[in-house]
Formats: structure tokens, C-alpha cells, sequence
């Protein structure tokens, strides 16, 4: 088995040594049929018995009150309003299928577009968080999910800057860190996720990451053969930064406009070489500690 | 758990002698990890219920475990709503567990500068005794020019749009009865 | 749509997937429009110019459905010769009293076709707030013929509906849509050429609506204008067509059905009049009409009053119909507010409404509520309606002092519906059944526990009373079975009474079996079936991918478990479906029965080419092409002859209050539209007054996503709170700068009922329209909060006056005008006085009445 840090994986739970598992499975998020309803948000946080996220506060991010992934919040849906150039109009005379429409604004040439998209964790192929977790709270299940596991988290906080999304964050009344799941409990009885399975227009969709990458292709072609010539798929390649995500997107702009990070890159990429410098030493230790515990449990 | 068992369930154990050397998976998976069970799973019942919000009508499915409402999400069979909800039926749990939801029978008398508490039957008891004083005082039999009112309209009310049917069927079978008709409901609102 | 039935949206996504054009009209940019195919921005108040000009694009460019149209509608009507239009009269149709603002509707009419109200049993409309609408005495039936009308097929004749009509929406033209709307002309054919394109034999436009039409003085009217369009296109009765009304309570559809209004009793009878004399026969002749469904009206009544007073209910006392208390004129809510302030109304009941803050002019409302005996609230929140003696806005100014209001308020804590039985009837008149699930808490309770025991309770202090005015009380059926710890009433058995009883006392499964001897029981006839076989039909959940597209095997619909009424027009005269691909329902020749996807909204065993006999009654007068069942003809009518209080034809209007004159006539305003003058409803002054430009601009009222209504289920949660934090108010970059308003500022809305203070969002979504050489700006207001809960802020309803809609007694909460300006509003006294400057600057300060 190879164990790698970077570049594509074929089959990322047996690396994490599950030898019979089911296939792997993620998030294909469509944010051209995203009406911003926060469904998502409110069911995951029912789902999870996540906390409300302090002091409500009016943010002014168009209709954004929750701001960002954070502890607190799993789901999160960004609004982007966005007056662009005109776009051509649709021909409504037959039926026609289209990206979001746009209205006209007060300068004649301009339309708004409003943008929608409920953000989650990634579920990386290469997760730096799980890399860089020194207690083993972070862990690959056997579904190909990166998940923190709320009784071993120590919350020292390592994994927060080395996510390259921004996802982790540490609650701070309890001092661990916390993130989407991706409903593990859920998964273990058959079920999908609560934020997909309450998505009035299915633009959360959750299944096997190969099927989901298949309905992706269709239909980002579909709509670009419908001339949304912006619409693109994030996240989806394996031979990304991050070696793909479990979670990815369909969006209809640069990954900038909805505060995606553009080219995300594992943050434990040069991880390997250093381990070979290190390897031995992370050895020895690993030995000592056994021991020790082994002599106290006499 | 012999040690044996205890041992194997150690992280450093599965990751040296299991197939996760860099202990980032089976190896790393807690016990409460292994023992996660949706409580959807759990529920002593599943009782198919409705949304309460807006009048789309999505159906629901609520879990009931000792006697307390455990989760409420959208019933898959409705082909209204195919299992899906928005926000406020998604919320629906936590409407319902609300802890403030209020409990107890708040009584505010005339002039009085605070609740005080009175007892649900005492309540009952206090409205039937109003209502039928007000009829009686606000009563008419017939108008000036001698037409047949048969009514009171001293006695309003509105509601009715979040309520059920048989709800609404009983309120207005009785204020007919009882001559009032200035019932109302958000329809008109 | 998206914004507040997101479930519902789904299906509006599966069409577009699937190819169809999604246009969405509304004031803003919506979570609807980010999504369409196309958003219109017209001008708020303005729908009838809009769907007007529709109308005229259809009418004269000959793109009406035509078959359909000949088969199912009035269009070949002959109409009065005294009938005077609009363009006739300059705004104002023939009949109209200037002195009482109401229309002698005779003039209406079909020629030689007495329309019911010139019957003699009619009450004429009256003046004022006393007044009586057609919709007030006829229940749903709304208005009957006495005989069907002169036909000229050809519709040549000018005095035919359709050639009517064409002269009526002559001058709704493109260039008078833009003045009027502010919609572009090139925008304006986009949409005429799609809906023309998109309707006839094989494809059907739909139009989907809420309060956006409805809370208008000319609502009704706006219904009127897409009902004409879609049946000039052939688009009612059939799949993927229709009017879509998207309701926004659970059970707002069924509140209307069973109804908690003044003027209805169960299934659309209307309440009895004050009348000389006036028995059951001649209440039910004044009213029902002999042709049609509505012919059988006695049944109903008498159905209804044996399921209420049972054995004391007999042919020999008229089964109680001297039972029935009766109405006098407007007993709506809001004269019912005006009647509290004055001292006449004593008590109130409040069930699950907040009307302290969820009602227009939230001021008014709080003034009624302090002026009460006895208020009891039910709800499962401590709502604004329930506190406003203690923290009241009015408290805060001094207009009320919490020592000196005398009303007596009961809190009662109510169950929610996981914690009890019964039917919820949604948008698509589709009652469903919820299981109880656990226990209410404490002393929560549900309605029906309420209202049983309180009856009880009262019918247990009456007993014995040799009153007459008792009897009414004490012989009504009230013994329902109790169940469980609390004595909750069985709400399956309150079911099995709605649905009905036969004579052998089974379940009555058709309102076809309703007798008008006695012999049946049934309180609501529409519902008759939901207990068909003795099951409970409401409760069933055959999964939907285990059954056809249609799911009739889930839930079930009023009436007959029909899912789309007036089916019988997705065929065409001769049974046949209008095209394979829109087949729902047809004749089936070798069987001689209706039948298809659906339940025949019609007699399963009428033939098409059937002709009635001359004199027949009720349905038995209907062709085998009156697809229109409950009306006395069994058309559709595009021209209404009877029944409306505004006029037989929708007529734009200006909304009561607007910045703009009337382009298209000299009328500026609904001519009968319900004013209530009091000192604190005060009204703006028209555009023609200088005053007006003391608020020069409009403000549309709206709910979000994240909010339920006035937020009684939603403000005290925690998810949906932090979703929505607060109230705001939405303008546009050039109103922004116009009047200094920063981003998450504060900005002060004021009009002459109230001001209050919202956080700002300033958002290109919302557009300053350009019309007749003016910029219009225009405010938004989400109207959920209130000062209790957890998402807290002022109400948007304390800027809305109480002006109505003449015919149905709603309120135009949908377009006012108001001024905006930087900072949060004053405190205190300081309030009133910033309100009174702004009423004596626009000259109103001592005005009493309009």
C-alpha cells in the first residue's frame, strides 16, 4: 500500500487500513439550483445537536448571517450579489433551461446575479488536518470521510490553520475542535447526510463519489451546452492540491466569488520528506510510550 | 474486556500491527466512533406527522423515544415534498422542545402589573363564566327594524390558519352556536 | 416561491431541469428570481396594467385558445345593453353611487338573464363600513344566474364578452405596461411571447401566486386578470395549468374551508343575512342558484345543521335554522379592531395570531387589544399580543400606562402538532393527517381540548335555562368521545362528523348522497368522502413512487379526492384529450365513463354531447360540456355578471396610496375600497395633493425564508433566529445615497400611522424604476418581528394603514408610500411627535375620515 500525502488516490480508505469497506462517499454540491434556503444549516444543526453560533448578528453579507464554516457551523451558505455585464437573454418563446437569471439594474447594461452556494468540509483526499492531528482525533473512516472524534480531541488546535478551506474551528466553550461529519453516525444505519436529505432542490447531493463525479461531467456540460459558458466543477479532480474532494461543487463563477480558495493545496504536502528525517525517532517514540502504558496497566 | 480485547482497541496497537501504519484510519477509530448509531435508529417509534409551518404540507417522520421527541425530518413516501424541508420544518424539533415554550397558564388580572400563576381548570372555568356574562350583556334578539339577529358582538376571535381542521369545526360549531360572529382567521390577514 | 414554499420550488426546479421557462414578476430580486429564467421587475401595485397588457396581446393578436375558450367559457355572452365599461365611463363602470362609494350592479347582467342579486332577496350593498358584499352573502357560490344567456358563437356580436373584453384591455398596451409598470417593452414581449408559445393543445403555462396579489384594494381583481389570461389560453382544468394559490399556513386553506370567518359556514355556505322573515327556503333560493352544484345547496345546509343539533334539528323547525345568528354588514377582522376601540366588542379570543405586530397598523390593534374586558391568547410563546400591557410600543410613548389597562389576559399554553390528531388541508386542498406523537407538557393543551371542554363547560352553566336565546347551546351535539390522562377530545370522531352520516348511520362517502330531508348528517360537504367506507382516508401514505404522478392514493383531496378541479376541461368538447401529451382526463365511449389520471371532476357518467332538459335542476342542468360545475351555467366566466363589488372586469387601479397618477383613467383609485377613518389610520394624501410628497416613497411588505409570518414559531428559535438576526430593511445604492443611508446602518422608516427603525442592507436587488420620466424608489420591508424572542426588532406592520379590498375585506399591505431617512427612530413621547410633524407636513393632522 502506498501511502501517500499528495496526488491521486485511488482508493483512500483501504490507505487508511480499511480492508473490506464500502465505497467512498461525499458531497456534490450544485450551486446552479442553490435558492439559498439554509435548509441545509438548520438540519445539520439539528441533526448534530450543534450549538447555535453565539450572539446572532446581522452581518450585512446580503442575506449571510452565519458568515463562515466555523465550529458551530457545518453548513454554511454564502450569498453573493453581483452586478455584472449583460448577460444575452434567454429565449423563453420554447422551453429553454438556463442558469440563474439576472435582472436588469439601474445602469442599462447590467444585470444582478445572485449567487448561492452552501459551503461544507471538503473530506480531502489529502487532509491535512487529519495529517497534522497528534492525538489521533482526526481520523479516515471507512467511508473516505475525515472525522474529529469528539472524545479523543485534546483540543490543541493543529488542525485549524492546517486546513487549507478554513473549515476547522475550535468551539470555544468546550475547547475542541469541531466540523461537519458528513453525518457518520448517519451512514453507519444507511442514511445520507441531514443537510442532503432536507435540500429542497437537491442541490446537495450525496452519494458515491464516482457516481457523483459522473452526474457532475453531465451536468456542467448540460449547462454549458446551454450557454452558462461559467460553469465549472471545484474540487472534483484528483489531481488537485488536495487530491480531490470528497465534497465538491458546481459553480457558476471564479471559486474566488464565493470565498473558495482558488488552488488549495495540501498544507502537509512536504510531510514525507520531512518523515524521513524524522521516521526513526517517531519510531522509537511510539515504542517507548507503548511501554510505558503496558507497564501501568499492570 | 480482557486485556487482550482492551489492548486491541489501543490506536497505537491497531496502527502498529494493523493495516494503517500511519494511523490515520481504522487504527485512529475511537470507541465512541465505533459504537455511533444515528438515534433515528433508536427511536422507540416513527410517527408520521405533518409540517406545521406553511401550507405546502410536507409530510414528516417524528422520533419518539421516552416519550420525547428525538428528531423530525421529511417523510421520503410524501410525494409533495419527497422527504425534503426547508429551515422552518427542519426547526420543527426544535419548536416543539423549545424550552421556552411556555407551560403553565399565565393570568394577567385587570390593572395588574405582572403574570400570576392560575390553575388550567380555574382558567377554564373563569373564560366559560366571561363568555357567557358578555353574551348575555352584549346580547341582541332583534335589530331596530325588528330583524332577527339572534347574536352577540361583544365576543371576537381569530385564528385558525395553524390549527387543524377538526380544531377550527369545533370552534366555529360553537360560536355559532353562541351567536358570535365576528371570527376571524389569517385568511383575511 | 423559493423564498417562503422552498419544498414546493422543487417541482418549479424539476420543470426547468426538465425544460420549462421560469419567469418570475415581483417589486424585488428574490431568492424566486436568482433562480428564473427571467425576473420582472414592475412597479408594486401594478399587476392588473401587467397581466392586462397579457390579455390585450392575446386578444389582439387572435393567440386565445379558441376551441377551449367556445366550450368553457362565457366568451360568446351576450351582455346587457345598458352595461357601460370603463372606457365608456373613464374608470368607473355603469351603476356607480358617488355617495356611497359602492355600484348598483344591475346593469352587469347577461341579457334576459336576471343575475340572482336583481332578484328581489338580495341585499343591496350599503354604505360605508356597514357594508354588505356579494362575497359576504353568498358563501362561494359567489352569485347565480336565473337563466343561461344568449349565445353568439361567432363572438362577433359587440355586446358579447369577448368582443367586450377586447375593448376593455384595448388600451393595456405595451407602451402603457411600461408607463404604468416600468417594465421594458422589450422585457414585456419576452414574457407575452412565452406564454403564448407555451400554451394551447399540448403545452399549458401555469401562473403560481400568494399575498403579492391578494393584499391589494383591487386583490380579487388581480386573480380576475390571470384568470381571464389563462382561460383565453386554455390553461385551467388541465395539467402543468392553472392559478396556483401558494397559501401560508399550514392550514390556511382549511381555515377557509371549515372556516373561522364571519361570513361562511362550512364548505362555502354563506352565513344568513338579517332578513324580515327569512326562512330556511327562502334563504337557500335567495342564494344557491337551481343550476349547477350549488342547485343541491339545501342538502348541504340541512346536512350541516343535523350534524350540529342532531334530533333537534327537524323538518317541523325548519332543522334549526332560526339557530343561525345573522350577519348585518363588514364583521371582519379589521372592523371588528375599530368596534374593540370603540368599546362595543368585550372579549377576544387570539389562537395561534400575533395581531400586535402581525397585523396592519400593529398600533391599531394594540389600541383594540388594551381597550378589552377579557382577551385569552393561545399559543406556545409569550407573543407580542399576549405582553402588549406590559412592554407595548405604547407603553414605551406613553399612550398607554400598563396600571390603567383593564384587560384581563388568560395565557394558555397550546400543543403542538406532534402533540396531538388531526388534519392539516394545504395548498392543493389536500387534507392530511398528523399522528399524535407524545404529550403535550403541563398545562398545554390542544385547540380541540380547549374548545370542547370550554362548550362543556358552559354548556354545564346553562343547562336548565328556559332562555331561548340558550337553546342554540344546549341542543347542540357536543358528546365526543375523550381519550388519555387530559380528556382529549377523539379528533378522529370530529372527522367522522365533518365527513357525514347516512341515514343508517354509516359513513357517507359523496356529497352527491347529501338529502335535504334530514335524513343525512355532514359538517362540511366539501369534505364529504374524507371517511369514505368508514377509513380514514386522510391518513393514507402510499408512498408516491408506488403509485402514479397524480398519488391519488395519498392523503386526500376535497372535494371527491379530485387533485386538479374542473378537469373536465382538460378535454375537449368531445371527451377527448386535448393532446396525448396533456391527457388527464376523458370519455371513454366504450365504457360511457369518464375516467383518466385523475377522479372526473364530473358526472363519471354524463356523455359530452348531452343536452339538458329545459327545466332541469342543479347538475342535472349542466351539458356534457359544462365543465364548470359549480357554476350556474357551467362556464368559466371571463366577464363576471354578477357577483363582485368592483366590477365585472379587472381595472388597473393605483394602489390608496401611490406616488403616481393614473395614466389610464381619470379613476385613480379602487372607486370601492374600504376606507376606515380614525385618528390613528390615517391615510397619505393622493399624488394630485402637494402633501404626498411628504412621503414620496413606496414600501412593499414581505416575509423571508428564514421567518414564519409575525414569528410566533419562528423568533423564539434559536437556528432560525441567528439566520435572520433582526429586522432590516432593504434599498437600493441610488436610495442609499439619496437619503444618506449606510450599509448596516440605521435607517428610520416613516409614514403617517407610525415610524419605526430598521438596520439597513443596501442591495442592488432592489431597483429604482424609471417611469413616465420620474424615478421611483422603492423600500423593502420584511414584516416578521416584533420586541419578544430571540430575533427581535420593530414591526413593519406599524406602517400600514387599514384600507381594503371592497370584495373580500383584505387588507393592501403589498404597496403604501412612506418617507426614509438616517438614524434610528426617536424614543418616547419624541415618537408621536416625529409622526405628527410628518402628518402636519402632508396636511392630514386633523383629518378624522377620508
Amino acid at each position: 500500500m502506498n501511502h501517500q500525502l499528495s496526488g491521486p488516490v485511488d482508493d483512500v480508505a483501504a490507505q487508511a487500513g480499511y480492508d473490506d469497506h464500502p465505497q467512498r462517499v461525499g458531497f456534490f454540491t450544485d450551486t446552479s439550483v442553490c435558492i439559498g434556503c439554509k435548509a441545509c444549516e438548520v438540519a445539520c444543526k439539528e441533526w448534530n445537536l450543534v450549538p447555535e453560533g453565539g450572539e446572532p448578528d446581522l452581518l450585512g453579507l446580503s442575506y449571510d448571517n452565519t458568515g463562515d464554516l466555523g465550529a458551530n457551523t457545518w453548513r454554511h451558505v454564502a450569498f453573493v450579489e453581483q452586478a455584472a455585464p449583460r448577460r444575452e437573454p434567454v429565449d423563453l418563446g420554447m422551453p429553454a433551461v438556463g442558469a440563474p437569471g439576472g435582472q436588469e439594474t439601474a445602469e442599462d447594461d447590467r444585470d444582478v446575479r445572485w449567487l448561492m452556494m452552501s459551503d461544507v468540509c471538503k473530506h480531502c483526499t489529502h487532509a491535512a488536518c487529519l495529517d497534522v492531528c497528534p492525538t489521533g482525533s482526526l481520523f479516515r473512516t471507512e467511508y473516505g470521510t475525515v472525522v474529529v472524534q469528539e472524545d479523543i480531541c485534546n483540543g490543541c488546535g493543529y488542525c485549524v490553520p492546517a486546513c487549507p478551506y478554513g473549515v476547522l474551528d475550535v468551539r470555544p466553550d468546550d475547547g475542541r475542535a469541531w466540523k461537519c461529519t458528513l453525518c457518520y453516525d448517519r451512514l453507519g444505519d444507511g442514511l445520507e447526510p441531514a443537510c442532503a436529505k432536507a435540500c429542497p432542490t437537491d442541490s446537495i447531493q450525496f452519494g458515491t463519489l464516482d457516481e457523483l463525479r459522473e452526474r457532475a461531467e453531465q451536468r456542467v456540460e448540460q449547462l454549458r451546452a446551454d450557454g452558462v459558458t461559467q460553469a465549472r466543477l471545484y474540487g472534483e479532480s484528483p489531481d488537485d492540491g488536495v487530491g480531490g474532494d470528497g465534497c465538491f461543487f458546481l459553480l457558476l463563477d471564479e471559486p474566488e466569488v464565493y470565498g473558495l480558495p482558488p488552488d488549495p493545496v495540501v498544507t502537509t504536502k512536504d510531510l514525507p520528506s520531512m518523515w524521513r528525517d524524522a521516521g526513526a525517532a517517531a519510531a522509537v517514540a511510539a515504542g517507548t510510550v507503548l511501554a510505558a502504558f503496558l507497564g501501568s496497566r499492570r | 474486556m480482557g486485556r487482550r480485547t482492551w489492548i486491541d482497541h489501543w490506536p497505537v496497537v491497531r496502527q502498529l500491527t494493523g493495516s494503517d501504519p500511519l494511523g490515520r484510519g481504522a487504527a485512529s477509530k475511537s470507541r465512541h466512533s465505533d459504537e455511533l448509531t444515528a438515534r433515528t435508529g433508536t427511536a422507540d417509534r416513527v410517527v408520521k406527522s405533518i409540517c406545521p409551518y406553511c401550507a405546502v404540507g410536507c409530510g414528516q417522520d417524528v422520533y419518539v423515544r421516552d416519550d420525547a421527541v428525538t428528531q423530525i425530518e421529511g417523510d421520503p413516501d410524501s410525494p409533495i415534498s419527497r422527504g425534503r424541508l426547508c429551515p422552518k420544518g427542519a426547526a420543527s424539533e426544535q419548536l416543539v422542545n423549545s424550552p421556552s415554550r411556555e407551560t403553565t397558564v399565565r393570568y394577567r388580572r385587570p390593572y395588574g402589573t405582572d403574570w400570576e400563576d392560575l390553575d388550567l381548570d380555574t382558567a377554564l372555568d373563569m373564560i366559560a363564566d366571561r363568555v357567557i356574562d358578555t353574551r348575555a350583556r352584549t346580547w341582541q334578539e332583534t335589530d331596530s327594524e325588528g330583524r332577527f339577529l339572534r347574536r352577540t358582538m361583544g365576543i371576537s376571535h381569530l385564528g385558525g390558519a395553524t390549527l387543524d381542521n377538526e380544531e377550527n369545526y369545533l370552534i366555529k360549531k360553537l360560536y355559532t352556536a353562541l351567536g358570535a360572529i365576528q371570527v376571524e382567521n389569517q385568511a383575511r390577514i | 416561491m423559493a423564498e417562503c414554499h422552498p419544498v414546493g420550488f422543487q417541482w418549479v426546479m424539476e420543470a426547468k431541469r426538465r425544460g420549462a421557462a421560469v419567469i418570475h414578476v415581483d417589486p424585488r430580486f428574490t431568492r424566486t428570481s436568482a433562480l428564473a429564467d427571467l425576473h420582472v421587475p414592475l412597479r408594486a401595485g401594478t399587476d392588473i396594467a401587467f397581466l392586462g397588457g397579457l390579455v390585450n396581446h392575446v386578444l389582439q393578436n387572435e393567440l386565445d385558445f379558441r376551441d377551449y375558450l367556445l366550450t368553457y367559457t362565457n366568451a360568446p355572452a351576450i351582455v346587457d345593453e345598458r352595461f357601460q365599461d370603463t372606457e365608456d365611463l373613464d374608470g368607473l363602470f355603469s351603476g356607480y353611487d358617488p355617495q356611497t362609494g359602492t355600484y348598483h350592479p344591475q346593469s352587469w347582467g347577461y341579457e334576459d338573464a336576471q343575475a340572482a342579486a336583481a332578484a328581489g332577496h338580495r341585499e343591496m350593498p350599503k354604505s360605508g363600513a356597514g357594508r354588505t358584499t356579494p362575497g359576504d352573502t353568498h358563501g362561494a357560490a359567489g352569485a347565480t344566474l336565473a337563466a343561461k344567456p344568449h349565445m353568439d358563437r361567432t363572438l362577433q356580436h359587440p355586446r358579447c364578452v369577448y368582443q367586450i373584453l377586447k375593448r376593455h384591455f384595448a388600451r393595456y398596451t405595451p407602451e402603457h405596461v411600461e408607463q404604468v409598470c416600468g417594465i421594458g417593452q422589450d422585457t414585456f414581449r419576452r414574457v407575452a411571447d412565452a406564454i403564448t408559445s407555451n400554451s394551447g393543445r399540448d403545452r399549458t403555462t401555469a401562473f403560481a401566486y400568494s399575498v403579492g396579489w391578494t393584499q391589494h384594494t383591487v386583490g380579487v381583481q388581480y386573480i380576475r386578470t390571470a384568470a381571464i389570461l389563462q382561460l383565453l389560453l386554455g390553461n385551467i382544468g388541465r395539467p402543468g395549468g392553472g392559478i396556483l394559490a401558494l397559501r401560508g399556513h399550514a392550514s390556511i386553506q382549511g381555515s377557509t374551508d371549515i372556516p373561522t370567518l364571519f361570513n361562511i359556514l362550512p364548505g362555502y355556505i354563506p352565513m344568513p343575512h338579517a332578513h324580515p322573515n327569512q326562512d330556511l327556503e327562502a334563504f337557500v333560493e335567495a342564494d344557491a342558484g337551481s343550476t349547477g352544484f350549488w342547485g343541491n345547496m339545501r342538502s348541504y345546509v340541512v346536512s350541516l345543521l343535523k350534524a350540529w343539533y342532531g334530533p333537534a334539528a327537524t323538518a317541523e323547525n325548519d332543522f334549526c335554522f332560526d339557530y343561525l345568528p345573522r350577519l348585518t354588514g363588514d364583521h371582519g377582522s379589521y372592523r371588528t379592531v375599530l368596534d374593540q376601540i370603540e368599546g362595543t366588542v368585550k372579549g377576544y379570543f387570539v389562537i395561534g395570531e400575533n395581531p400586535a405586530v402581525g397585523s396592519a397598523n400593529a398600533k391599531l390593534q394594540r389600541l383594540g387589544l388594551a381597550n378589552l374586558e377579557w382577551l385569552v391568547v393561545r399559543d406556545f410563546q409569550m407573543i407580542e399580543t399576549a405582553t402588549f400591557w406590559k412592554d407595548g410600543p405604547e407603553i414605551d410613548t406613553g399612550e398607554l400606562e400598563t396600571e390603567r389597562i383593564g384587560t384581563e389576559v388568560f395565557f394558555l399554553p397550546a400543543a403542538a402538532h406532534t402533540e396531538k390528531d388531526g388534519t392539516f388541508t394545504n395548498t392543493q386542498r389536500l387534507l392530511q393527517w398528523h399522528h399524535r406523537a407524545v404529550e403535550p407538557r403541563g398545562d398545554q393543551r390542544s385547540d380541540l381540548w380547549f374548545y370542547y371542554h370550554l362548550g362543556h363547560r358552559i354548556r354545564q352553566k346553562l343547562a336548565g335555562s328556559t332562555d331561548g336565546r340558550d337553546r342554540p347551546v344546549l341542543d347542540l351535539t357536543w358528546n365526543y368521545p375523550v381519550e388519555g390522562a387530559m380528556d382529549e377530545p377523539v379528533a378522529d370522531a370530529v372527522l367522522r362528523e365533518i365527513n357525514g352520516f347516512g341515514a343508517d348511520g354509516s359513513p357517507l362517502s359523496s356529497y352527491t348522497e347529501l338529502t335535504d330531508d334530514g335524513s343525512t348528517s355532514c359538517g362540511c360537504w366539501i369534505y364529504c368522502g374524507c371517511y369514505a367506507d368508514g377509513v380514514n382516508q386522510t391518513a393514507r401514505r402510499k408512498p408516491g413512487h408506488e403509485q402514479s404522478w397524480v398519488a391519488s392514493e395519498w392523503a386526500w383531496a376535497w372535494p371527491s379526492n379530485r387533485r386538479i378541479i374542473y378537469n373536465r376541461a382538460s378535454a375537449d368538447a368531445d371527451g377527448r384529450p386535448w393532446s396525448e401529451r396533456k391527457a388527464y382526463v376523458w370519455w371513454d365511449p366504450g365504457e360511457r365513463r369518464w375516467t383518466g389520471h385523475d377522479v372526473p371532476d364530473f358526472q363519471a357518467s354524463k356523455p359530452p354531447d348531452f343536452e339538458p332538459e329545459p327545466d332541469a335542476k342543479a347538475e342535472d342542468a349542466l351539458a356534457g360540456t359544462d365543465a364548470f360545475i359549480m357554476q350556474s351555467d357551467g362556464k368559466a366566466w371571463l366577464y363576471v355578471p354578477t357577483g363582485l363589488v368592483d366590477g365585472p372586469l379587472p381595472t388597473h387601479y393605483e394602489p390608496h396610496e401611490s406616488p403616481f397618477t393614473n395614466v389610464l383613467y381619470t379613476q385613480q383609485a379602487n372607486p370601492t375600497r374600504q376606507m376606515y377613518g380614525h385618528r390613528a389610520n390615517r391615510y397619505h394624501p393622493p399624488p394630485s395633493d402637494p402633501g404626498s410628497a411628504v412621503f414620496p416613497y413606496v414600501f412593499t411588505t414581505y416575509r423571508l425564508t428564514e421567518h414564519h409570518t409575525a414569528g410566533g414559531m419562528s423568533r423564539f428559535l434559536p437556528y432560525l433566529s441567528e439566520l435572520q438576526p433582526e429586522f432590516f430593511c432593504e434599498v437600493s445604492p441610488q436610495l442609499a445615497a439619496e437619503r444618506g443611508l449606510t450599509h448596516l446602518g440605521w435607517a428610520t422608516v416613516v409614514t403617517a400611522r407610525n415610524a419605526v427603525e430598521a438596520r439597513v442592507l443596501v442591495t442592488e436587488r432592489l431597483r429604482p424604476l424609471k417611469l413616465q420620466g420620474r424615478t421611483v424608489h422603492q423600500v423593502g420591508v420584511p414584516y416578521h418581528w416584533g420586541p419578544n424572542g430571540l430575533s427581535t426588532g420593530d414591526a413593519g406592520n406599524e406602517l400600514l394603514s387599514v384600507v381594503l379590498d371592497p370584495n373580500v375585506h383584505i387588507q393592501e399591505a403589498k404597496v403604501a408610500t412612506c418617507d426614509i431617512r438616517p438614524g434610528r427612530r426617536p424614543r418616547g413621547r419624541e415618537l408621536l411627535r416625529l409622526v405628527e410633524r410628518y402628518q402636519e407636513r402632508a396636511g392630514i393632522a386633523t383629518e378624522e375620515s377620508p
